[in-house]
């Protein structure tokens, strides 16, 4: 029932949730980080992803290879929540191909700002300047993803699968996960960003509070601000507002708030690459009708569309450490990222061309 | 009635808000499959005065809206 209380009370009677979810996860970066994930990474879905990737050596980067206990325990923390709440609902079948090249432009474009829409929120948080640059391209690929949407872009409907069809997922990532964990089978960086790592299980457990947290509060970077845009509807920027805020506050309190573009942990200084890398990733993001992390806490409800997606991702962050096009905290890739980029663009605009129109209510 | 099942975010809504834009009418059927839907429409709803009442019947939600 809709709460209709106005001021400050009912504004918490109807935002406490999103606000308390972007609290526990602002807090949770932090914790993470401080416990040894690297700085300003307590979470990342992308460079975890990214991590996963080498870990079973789809990749051959050797300073970003650990399979993240974190992307394990979002997405089983959301199927053990919407499985609690009735909500868990095999389903799938919606473009499933388009959702995967989405997915990889989507990781291109995170990797050349070197982090997804959290991180860049986390970053923001510890005084990147970098990081406000690359929101200014998120938010104008999101303003350019909501024409489409306003024109008729849809990607068709899911539809109810088996429950082995929603279930693969989340089991193929805790068997891989248990192998990663007792077995020498993947690799594990030595050095750079894949050897700082929180103790799995903290990690873990830590992941699965906020998997759990997510999926009851929907929080999604992407549909933030764009349904700010499209709806004026500002619950999810509650969200984003409340991590931001957060990992201010406790950055501040450990000491590792540094406000400036140089020398910040794990990213570069060009600021075009920050803008154009997060804009392909905020249109990307409307187009898939949600973030990464939105991603993750879907294919946990058992959406096999975003199981799909989630791969999307890992073949965009092996492609991404393969050919050059990922960045370091030395600069962008050496590879040719900006025609990687400008073709992004041209298939994100080819699909919201072909996408649109065919689908109305 | 809006048929929104199977649609990814912000489909559903979307929808419905051209819906309010195009006829202005004073009630509204839309049937959904997923609490982030009833969500979203619930919240717009507000935003545009119309009461809401939602019933869960085989897995969907049916959403009524109402001034």
């Amino acid at each position: 029932m809709e709460n209709t209380k106005k001021g400050f009370v009912g504004f918490l009677q109807r935002h406490w949730l999103i606000i308390v979810t972007g609290i526990v996860t602002g807090a949770a970066a932090v914790i993470l980080s401080y416990l040894g994930n690297p700085a300003n990474m307590g979470f990342c879905i992308a460079c975890f992803e990214r991590d996963i990737t080498g870990a079973l050596k789809f990749h051959s980067a050797a300073v970003v290879q650990y399979f993240r206990p974190e992307i394990v325990g979002l997405v089983i923390g959301s199927m053990c929540m919407a499985l609690i709440k009735k909500e868990w609902r095999p389903q799938g079948g919606s473009a499933p191909f388009t959702r995967f090249i989405l997915g990889m432009l989507v990781m291109i474009g995170a990797l050349v700002f070197l982090g997804c829409p959290l991180r860049m929120v986390i970053r923001i948080g510890g005084g990147d300047v970098n990081a406000l640059i690359g929101l200014a391209g998120f938010a104008v690929g999101i303003l350019i993803g909501t024409v489409p949407l306003r024109l008729g872009f849809s990607l068709n409907r899911a539809y109810k699968q088996k429950t082995a069809e929603g279930l693969f997922f989340p089991i193929l990532l805790v068997v891989l996960f248990i192998l990663s964990l007792v077995t020498e089978l993947f690799a594990k960086s030595t050095e750079g960003p894949g050897s700082m790592r929180a103790p799995w299980i903290a990690a873990l457990l830590i992941a699965l509070v906020v998997g759990a947290l997510c999926q009851r509060s929907r929080l999604c970077m992407a549909g933030g601000v764009r349904d700010a845009v499209m709806f004026r509807d500002f619950h999810l920027v509650y969200g984003f507002l409340a991590i931001i805020c957060t990992v201010v506050i406790g950055n501040l309190i450990l000491g590792k708030f540094h406000f400036g573009m140089e020398g910040q942990p794990v990213a570069h200084t060009d600021g075009l690459y920050n803008f154009l890398g997060m804009a392909l990733v905020g249109w990307a993001s409307v187009l898939l009708g949600g973030c990464p992390l939105r991603q993750l806490i879907l294919a946990g409800e058992g959406n096999s569309d975003s199981a799909i997606t989630v791969f999307g991702f890992m073949a965009g962050a092996a492609v991404s450490h393969n050919f050059g096009l990922a960045s370091s905290a030395n600069g962008i890739g050496q590879g040719p990222v900006l025609w990687v980029l400008i073709a992004g663009f041209a298939i994100l605009a080819l699909l919201s061309v072909f996408n649109s129109k065919s689908q109305k209510a | 009635m809006i048929d929104a099942r199977g649609l990814s975010c912000p489909m559903p809504v979307l929808m419905v808000q051209r819906e309010v834009k195009k006829n202005q009418p004073k009630t509204i059927e839309v049937l959904v499959d997923n609490m982030t839907a009833v969500g979203n429409i619930t919240r717009f709803a507000a935003s545009q005065h119309y009461e809401v009442r939602t019933e869960e019947s085989a897995g969907d939600y049916r959403m009524t809206l109402w001034k």
